[in-house]
């Protein structure tokens, strides 16, 4: 082979397409891989910069956090983008709410999609931060330092919880109405606190006046419940998750990375 | 500066580095060849699991459409009504547990459990990395507490229970009409105790004892063992009564199929367990 065949290389498609003016008024530079720019990608991103520029090594396999924290606040995500949408075309009242979720299933574009996607992503949130608390467990990482990031997300579980039971009842129909009044039915047997608890009604609980009326705000899960739920759903437990979210993502960070042995 | 140390260097140069200042020790840290650049090794690993989440998650929602039922009607109560399904292993207690045990005190209990449990586990042992050997009882007891009872309780509740909260096989008609007799009786009657008073007693040492006086009488036999010497008394107080608690639930569930206890404490108008 003669030797000046070797050093001029032919250009390839790749140097087609970016070897150009159109491109390289876009792009000014191509992206050099060194370490400086590896670096920079991420402290540099203000999405990426959550991350470390570096971390050890074991932390990126799947099988040490089964990415299903990531994956939980992704679904999060999901359902905010697709609530948002739905919020649209969604009125929290009783004569109004069952129609107007059938009036997305059937004649808004992409309207049964978007209520497809954000119920299922809902479910999966509550799947995925199992599998997240379990993964965290399983490796023992809410030992020291981590211990307070535990506690974070143990109320952020709970949340989470709250936030898709909330929801449930939102469609007002036959499933919704009744699973929440099993799951408030509960609020009455409170100690102190329900008409039906212990030192309940010897505190002056009664079915108006206790901590089941406080939730449903009334004696029966009615139109007015759907308001209140509707509210916690969409502004009062989202805003408290977000600032929980930061926080434990934050402490992440201040609490060395992700765990790894010592 | 950090690239004056390679990754390749001597042992001896890099422990140089560690009795330098925590800054400087960082730094050193930072270029050892345990560490790699998270642009693109993390970022390429979230990027792809974050990609076939979303592509389930649309296939998923294009293919399976959210359920919708007949609009709410509060006249017309289906049965059986369950709550959401990850509600159901609570719901199931309800089963055994009067609803304010079931439905608020047990949660209650959960998640104040599970919050206090880096403060309780004091094992140095397997932080950040997966072990059995190192930890047995604490995994043992998580495993059970969060697949069998929590995962367990609400596959049964999906699956198991239809019309009444009765146990329905999921390939059986859901019979509407099925009777099941309602034999249960409480344990002191159980064993012939017939006297409320005497009843309310035995109720009251068979509850105190478990949740006390088993883990007093451990402590007592096994104070100067060096893990509960470690532990300490509170610790080891919330550690026993919380794990006593958990496994009471399972007694009681044994003790309700078994021989169709009721209650094995009864204080009318105040506490039944």
């Amino acid at each position: 082979m003669p030797p000046d065949t070797e050093t001029k290389k032919k250009p390839g498609i790749f140097d087609v397409i970016t070897e150009n003016y159109v491109w390289r008024s876009i792009f000014r530079h191509g992206y050099a891989d060194t370490p400086r720019n590896r670096v920079l990608q991420v402290s540099a991103n203000v999405w990426l910069h959550l991350h470390p520029s570096k971390m050890r090594r074991h932390g990126i396999r799947y099988r040490h956090t089964w990415c299903a924290g990531g994956l939980t606040f992704l679904l999060y995500l999901c359902t905010v983008v697709t609530g948002v949408v739905l919020m649209f075309y969604y009125r929290p009242t009783g004569e109004y709410a069952y129609w107007d979720v059938k009036y997305l299933d059937f004649d808004v574009p992409f309207g049964m999609i978007m209520r497809n996607m954000h119920r299922w992503a809902a479910h999966g949130m509550v799947i995925f931060i199992w599998l997240h608390m379990f993964r965290v467990f399983m490796t023992g990482s809410y030992k020291p330092p981590r211990e307070f990031n535990w506690v974070v997300g143990v109320n952020l579980l709970t949340l989470t919880l709250l936030l898709s039971f909330t929801g449930y009842l939102l469609p007002w129909d036959q499933l919704a109405i009744w699973a929440v009044t099993v799951g408030t039915n509960m609020a009455r047997a409170t100690p102190l606190l329900g008409n039906e608890g212990p030192f309940g009604p010897q505190l002056g609980m009664t079915p108006r006046y206790d901590a089941r009326a406080l939730l449903t705000a009334g004696t029966v899960v009615g139109s007015p419940t759907l308001l209140r739920f509707y509210v916690l759903h969409c502004i009062f437990i989202p805003i408290i998750a977000s600032i929980l979210m930061i926080l434990h993502f934050w402490r992440i960070r201040k609490d060395g990375g992700i765990s790894g042995p010592l | 500066m950090a690239e004056n140390i390679s990754p390749g260097a001597p042992i001896a140069d890099q422990e140089e580095v560690k009795v330098q200042s925590g800054r400087a020790r960082a730094l050193a840290a930072a270029d050892l060849p345990d560490k790699v650049h998270t642009w693109p090794y993390l970022v390429r690993a979230e990027f792809i699991s974050g990609c076939v989440l979303l592509l389930v998650l649309l296939v998923w929602s294009i293919t399976v459409d959210a359920p919708m039922e007949e609009p709410a009607n509060p006249t017309k109560t289906p049965n059986p009504s369950k709550a959401p399904w990850y509600f159901l292993g609570l719901q199931e207690m309800l089963v055994y547990f009067d609803p304010w045990i079931a439905g608020v005190v047990l949660p209650s209990l959960i998640i104040v459990g599970l919050m206090v449990i880096p403060y309780v586990d004091i094992n140095p042992k397997g932080n950040g990395y997966y072990t059995w050997s190192e930890r047995k009882f604490a995994i043992a007891t998580f495993v059970f507490g969060f697949l069998v009872l929590w995962v367990g309780m609400i596959t049964i509740g999906v699956f198991f229970r239809g019309p009444g909260w009765n146990l329905f096989m999921p390939w059986d008609y859901w019979d509407p009409h099925k009777v099941v007799p309602l034999t249960n009786i409480d344990l002191p009657y159980f064993l012939g105790i017939r006297s409320e008073m005497v009843a309310m007693l035995f109720g009251l040492v068979c509850v105190g004892g478990w949740l006390v006086g088993v883990p007093g009488a451990i402590y007592q036999w096994k104070k100067n063992s060096p893990v509960i010497r470690e532990l300490g008394f509170v610790r080891y107080g919330i550690v026993a009564t919380l794990f006593m608690i958990m496994a009471g639930v399972v007694v009681k569930m044994f003790l309700r199929h078994l021989f169709n206890i009721k209650y094995i404490l009864v204080i009318p108008n105040i506490l039944n367990v």
